[in-house]
């Protein structure tokens, strides 16, 4: 079973972090992103960049719009995710306690669908 | 005023927790026991801190709760069954309330709720409910599961109290040795899923040692000659008598690091005291054994004695008692504390597979105990993992920390 973890982080508290803080939040993702390969736990994951990158698009009567910036005005914005198996969500919800985004964001924790391959 | 709000509080949990077991011994309902106290134990909670625990604190909660169901009966929101069981239970009630003890249940209860047909999963959350009175949703953040599921887990244990007539008894001689081991292990996974939240600095599990020391000493009360009971309760003290020193500017400090004078002397004295009441019975066990260690870090601390080699022997002595993951990585510990690194190398060696792989206690010792042997690459690599393991913020910190001055040697 897959699981998405949907780390969602205060964005001003990184823009002001120190390079030391913001080097500590690295490493323990490091550490973390080790400890679910070496657990056979680890499908993928990536940082995101910043929310001020984003580019919001539609396509409307035959066009495309693009506008800039996130798609919700808040401070806590999605800022990266991880694709974990696990074999429940119990173990699901512990691979969630020990992402270090746990600490000081959030995480929605959200199963991944599988849809049959003859659908 | 914080104290008093902490003696309200405990008040209010010890009334009603007698008051649920001895509702539900007698109707075999754990649901509608809780349920037909829910107001009044709200109302105590609020009303106690303020004025104070009344002298007959069971009997001021039973006449809050018998009001508040003849309310709801008039305006029929509930089902009369329960209303009427209590209206016939009532007057007993009444009478052994005004008697000089209210009849202590709460053993029976307990039992109960670790009785060998109830899930060994759903066991400690189903004590805190009931005998503590704790809600589901605190229970589940606790556990880490969700409040939906937990509360599920709940309501089907209680179904299953119900409807297989499970029996409000304290087991028979023959059976109370093992009956009363699911019972204590129910309360010391309590102890330790609060334990692992430092210094209360997660409110998920803010206070959860707390309730599992209170219902320690109501076990201990209640069967005072059983030494597992008194062990159980040491071994959480001396645990709790560290709780300030474990953290120094939200930093992680390790056992061997801690100042002492941080320490709860008090707690201490009171672990050492059941702890020797333990050993006169010559029965040692599982959590006699887990206290004598914590006992024998503590004297090496405070007296400066070598503990060492005593300490290995406990983990022996407990691995061939009761084997876990979690003895088997104490006990290489304790051997490189002992000086003896190769020996805790090949011991972590002999542990792998299944329960170790993403278990953080593990890779901690085990990079402990590479550094130790100046194998720098190795422990490295477990420092990675033991802090990519971890939940608590500081603990990877300091793992972190750890590996980092490796790489500067």
């Amino acid at each position: 079973m897959q699981y998405a973890l949907l780390l969602y982080d205060n964005e001003d508290a990184w823009d002001t972090a120190s390079e030391a803080e913001q080097g500590e939040v690295i490493g323990a993702h490091m550490a973390y992103t080790q400890a679910l390969r070496d657990a056979g736990a680890y499908v993928g994951g990536e940082p995101l960049d910043h929310s001020r990158a984003a580019k919001a698009v539609r396509m409307r009567a035959g066009r495309v719009s693009v506008e800039d910036g996130p798609f919700t005005d808040s401070k806590e914005q999605l800022g990266g995710f991880y694709i974990i198996e696990a074999k429940d969500l119990d173990a699901a919800l512990d691979w969630a306690a020990r992402c270090p985004s746990s600490s000081y964001g959030q995480i929605e924790l959200r199963p991944v669908l599988t849809i049959p391959a003859d659908a | 005023m914080k104290e008093a709000r902490a003696i309200a509080e405990a008040a209010a949990r010890a009334s009603y927790g007698r008051l649920v077991a001895w509702l539900a011994a007698r109707t075999r309902d754990v649901a509608e026991a809780e349920d037909a106290l829910a107001g009044a134990f709200a109302s105590a909670l609020e009303a106690w801190p303020e004025r104070g625990v009344p002298d007959e604190p069971e009997a001021w909660l039973f006449a809050v709760a018998r009001r508040k169901l003849i309310d709801s009966a008039r305006r029929a929101i509930t089902r009369n069954s329960f209303a009427s069981d209590l209206a016939l239970i009532a007057e007993e009630a009444e009478a052994a309330m005004r008697g000089d003890r209210f009849p202590d249940e709460r053993l029976k209860l307990l039992f109960v709720c670790a009785h060998p047909a109830i899930d060994s999963g759903v066991r400690t959350p189903l004590m805190l409910q009931t005998v503590l009175g704790l809600d589901a949703a605190r229970i589940a953040s606790a556990f880490l599961v969700s409040p939906a599921s937990m509360g599920q887990r709940l309501v089907r244990a209680k179904k299953k109290i119900r409807d297989a007539g499970l029996r409000f008894e304290t087991p028979e001689p023959e059976h109370l040795a093992e009956r009363l081991d699911a019972v204590l292990a129910a309360v010391y996974a309590a102890f330790g899923t609060g334990w692992e939240d430092a210094d209360g600095a997660d409110p998920r599990r803010a206070g959860l040692a707390d309730e599992a020391i209170f219902l320690g000493r109501v076990i201990v009360q209640l069967l005072p000659e059983e030494p597992e009971a008194l062990g159980l309760l040491a071994l959480m003290l001396y645990a709790h008598a560290r709780r300030r020193a474990r953290r120094q500017d939200g930093a992680y400090v390790p056992l061997d690091e801690q100042d002492t004078r941080l320490w709860d002397a008090t707690a201490i004295a009171e672990a050492e005291t059941a702890l020797i009441g333990a050993g006169r019975y010559g029965k040692p066990g599982r959590y006699q054994l887990e206290a004598a260690i914590q006992s024998a870090h503590a004297a090496a601390r405070l007296k400066g004695y070598d503990t060492s080699a005593a300490i290995v022997a406990l983990y022996d002595a407990l691995l061939a008692t009761a084997p876990s993951a979690g003895a088997a990585v104490g006990r290489a510990a304790a051997l490189s504390q002992a000086g003896r690194n190769e020996d805790a190398l090949a011991n972590l060696d002999a542990l792998h597979g299944d329960p170790f792989a993403d278990y953080q206690p593990y890779w901690a010792a085990r990079a402990h105990v590479l550094a130790q042997l100046g194998r720098a690459d190795e422990a490295r690599d477990a420092y990675t993992r033991a802090a990519g393991l971890s939940e608590d913020e500081a603990v990877r910190r300091f793992l972190l920390d750890r590996k980092a001055q490796l790489t500067i040697v």
